[in-house]
């Protein structure tokens, strides 16, 4: 058995996120960029090894191809370890067959091999589709002064907004009494993140129980914590303050981008003593012409910026050209926005290609009608022809013809 | 010929005296470059874009920010098990105190190291000369000719180096004549010190060099050599430049405002690697204005910038003016700063409201964490 680790984490990021519609295509959610040069798995990635939690798991099962490609050695996060390091986590073939990830608790379950070999005395389970700065040496710290054997992060959420999560309550001592999954009428507004820290020897029996269960959907949330919960486990909720974001859907991604401009949000990604970390492309910095004019706004290096940019992101290699208006939009690798095009409210993903005079995305304030109102989205490598109209709310995976409306 | 049998050679002090304070406390292979760039990355990258997979660097003196940004080679892909990147620091105090342009003492220390590696062939660049070429092509033209040594060289006005080679050449290429720091206003054919040579060949004239008390590379083992020896010229047709002075330096940052400056030197076949930092991209405040320039990521830009070259990590106050100007890695200009003509280095700090202004044909250099 290896040298003891004192605690590993494992990163779900199998999931396909079907609400991210054409962004998750060909690419798993955790590799959807981010915030102009990120992809949303630098996150958590990062906060591992700001933690010196330098032992992590991450398990693939959709579209894996990028994310294995992106993540490789784990070298930009130094994860590129003799102990321990990164390792991409597949399903893989068995004596008694091959089976899929069926739920988030399944997925570790047909990794006990892999933690034993650590032989962990605690396992941070993590997801891949959050973005947020935390320290989980620091949760480690009160999992163990409380003697837990599950600890949630927890975020107190605005009370609107709270049927929208896992709620929990809990006791003086900050011990979980109850859960509460997406209520009508939420009488709580603590919020679970979806980060759980565990004793080990704890959560290793309670896998295997809950694989034994045929009725279970091998789901963290559904069924391995509410059973440690009723079997009287020590389940405590540890406070989390700070920016915390699911860019589960596409408006809350076009949000979560936009966050980094509003210094109100509180996502400060220029701190040096937390850096995030990722595999940056190899590209001259950027341009910005005489021509052009930006304000407020983010653009990652081998830009090449003519045009006007107000309240965007732009990734990296990103050209606009002279006369084009981006405004309030996320602009994703290689995109090229032609003369004369407008692109507002919208999310263009990779090597995109939005041609002369197009029109992609709509003002709100300029909109008719607003239940009809939605963040415009333009699948990689898709090309919006000359002219072209690209409706608010469309969603579009195939090349658009010149003059067309779509 | 495999690029994989040639072994490439860089010297890392070449001709430091000529950029005076910006390398008093680095060498001209770490001097910051275009925003984002070490001016060794050019020469590092021209050799594992083309397939050399086994680097010397020679050092003689001031090198931590050199090994500081090297490394392991890791950036280049050069952190290998066989072949990789080979710091060649002095072996004795004594040798830090010679020329640091002596190519030939800086070769013969470095002879065991030439001699044990199995490349074939010898390929010497220089530092202070930025271009982004293809070296194979050179290699090819090296064998095609026969030749014993070829010699990259640049057309226009020779740099103000000491031992700059002007190249007389017949139509064929081949080398007829070397003036060595010709007094001419007119262009010549310079050589870009980019020298690639049989190792064999290196390790007998090094040996000569040693029992004759040679002195000079360019006097006693090129140009003597014309008449007995296969020397080629390769003209180097993509954009590049020798720096001899401040000046050449400042107006070699200002030619990547051009497009097809920037289209010649970071291709996209052949990419320059540099240490990676991890900074977050560049936020634009509201209010900021930004014209014609580069801007490399972690600034945060409140103010104005104009026809600058913007390194990692700079912040530009609210009010604040910077023309013409170049500001390296985590420089501060305060609110309502002015800058005209400026070259301000790593950490240096320009307190609000002040003006500085120098002039293109003489910039004002701001050293290395100095307040103003």
């Amino acid at each position: 058995m290896a040298k003891k680790t004192e605690c590993i984490a494992m990163l779900l990021a199998g999931g396909q996120g079907s609400r991210l519609g054409v962004l998750t295509k060909n690419i798993a959610k955790p590799a959807v960029p981010y915030g102009g040069k990120y992809r949303i798995i630098d996150f958590p990635l990062s906060n591992c090894v700001n933690s010196g939690i330098y032992t992590v798991g991450v398990l693939t099962q959709y579209q894996p191809l990028e994310l294995n490609d992106y993540i490789g050695n784990g070298g930009p996060w130094d994860l590129d370890r003799a102990n321990g390091g990164v390792h991409i986590l597949s399903p893989y073939q068995q004596i008694k067959g091959t089976e899929w990830y069926k739920g988030t608790a399944n997925a570790i379950y047909q990794n006990i091999q892999f933690i034993d070999r650590y032989n962990p005395e605690y396992v941070a389970v993590l997801s891949g589709d959050h973005i947020y700065k935390m320290d989980y040496a620091k949760m480690l710290q009160f999992h163990k002064e409380k003697d837990a054997a599950c600890t949630i992060a927890m975020l107190e959420v605005p009370w609107e907004e709270a049927s929208r999560f896992g709620l929990m309550f809990t006791d003086d001592d900050g011990r979980i009494t109850a859960f509460e999954e997406k209520p009508k009428n939420p009488k709580s507004n603590k919020a679970s993140m979806g980060v759980y820290m565990f004793t080990w020897e704890k959560l290793r029996q309670y896998l295997i129980d809950d694989e034994n269960d045929p009725n279970s959907s091998n789901d963290f949330g559904k069924n391995v914590i509410p059973a440690m919960h009723e079997a009287g486990e020590r389940l405590f909720a540890y406070g989390f303050e700070g920016y915390w974001k699911d860019v589960g859907t596409i408006d809350s991604l076009w949000e979560a981008n936009l966050d980094l401009l509003n210094p109100k949000a509180n996502i400060d990604l220029s701190d040096s003593a937390w850096k995030i970390y990722g595999r940056g492309a190899v590209t001259a910095p950027q341009y910005v012409s005489d021509k052009a004019v930006i304000e407020n706004s983010i653009a990652a290096e081998g830009c090449e910026i003519e045009g006007k940019i107000d309240y965007s992101v732009l990734f990296s290699n990103v050209t606009v050209e002279e006369g084009a208006f981006v405004d309030y939009s996320i602009v994703m690798p290689g995109a090229v926005i032609k003369k004369g095009a407008v692109v507002q409210y919208a999310m263009v993903a990779e090597n995109a290609v939005i041609e002369e005079g197009a029109v992609v995305g709509e003002n709100p304030e300029k909109c008719d009608n607003l239940e009809n109102w939605g963040v415009s989205v333009v699948g990689a490598g898709v090309t919006v022809g000359k002219n072209a109209v690209v409706k608010a709310q469309s969603m579009i995976s195939e090349d658009v013809k010149e003059g067309e409306t779509v | 010929m495999m690029p994989k049998n040639v072994l490439g050679i860089i010297y890392s002090n070449s001709y430091d005296a000529s950029l005076g304070a910006l390398t008093a406390r680095r060498t001209m292979g770490s001097v910051p470059f275009g925003g984002r760039y070490r001016l060794i990355d050019f020469a590092l990258s021209n050799f594992v874009n083309c397939g050399i997979t086994k680097v010397g660097v020679i050092a003689n003196s001031n090198f931590h920010s050199l090994m500081d940004h090297v490394g392991s080679g890791r950036p280049w892909d050069l952190s290998r098990k066989v072949d990789g990147l080979y710091m060649l620091p002095p072996f004795t105090p004594r040798q830090t105190e010679l020329d640091a342009n002596d190519r030939i003492e800086a070769l013969n220390r470095i002879m065991d190291f030439i001699s044990h590696s199995k490349q074939e062939y010898v390929l010497l660049v220089d530092s202070n000369v930025i271009c982004n070429i293809d070296l194979s092509k050179l290699f090819n033209f090296h064998e095609e000719k026969n030749a014993d040594i070829t010699i990259a060289y640049a057309n226009g006005k020779a740099p103000k180096l000491g031992r700059t080679m002007a190249l007389s050449l017949d139509e064929n290429d081949k080398l007829t004549g070397v003036g060595i720091d010709v007094k001419t206003d007119s262009d010549v054919n310079y050589s870009a010190n980019i020298i690639l040579i049989r190792k064999a060949l290196l390790e007998r004239l090094i040996g000569d060099a040693e029992s004759y008390a040679y002195t000079s590379f360019e006097k006693d083992l090129i140009q003597k050599n014309v008449s007995h020896l296969n020397i080629y010229g390769y003209k180097i047709n993509d954009w590049n430049c020798t720096i001899d002075s401040v000046e050449t330096y400042f107006n070699a940052n200002m030619a990547l405002l051009e497009k097809a400056t920037r289209k010649s030197l970071f291709s996209a076949e052949r990419p320059v690697y540099t240490k990676v930092r991890n900074d977050m991209p560049v936020v634009y405040g509201i209010g900021s204005k930004c014209e014609n320039s580069l801007i490399a990521d972690g600034c945060q830009i409140e103010g104005t910038v104009k026809n600058s070259i913007i390194f990692r990590g700079v912040r530009v106050a609210k009010g604040a003016v910077v023309e013409n100007s170049i500001l390296m890695q985590d420089a501060f200009v305060g609110e309502d700063a002015k800058l005209n003509c400026v070259i301000m280095d790593k950490n240096t700090v320009i307190t609000p409201k002040k003006t500085l202004s120098g002039d293109k044909s003489y910039p004002l250099f701001v050293g290395k964490e100095i307040v103003i």
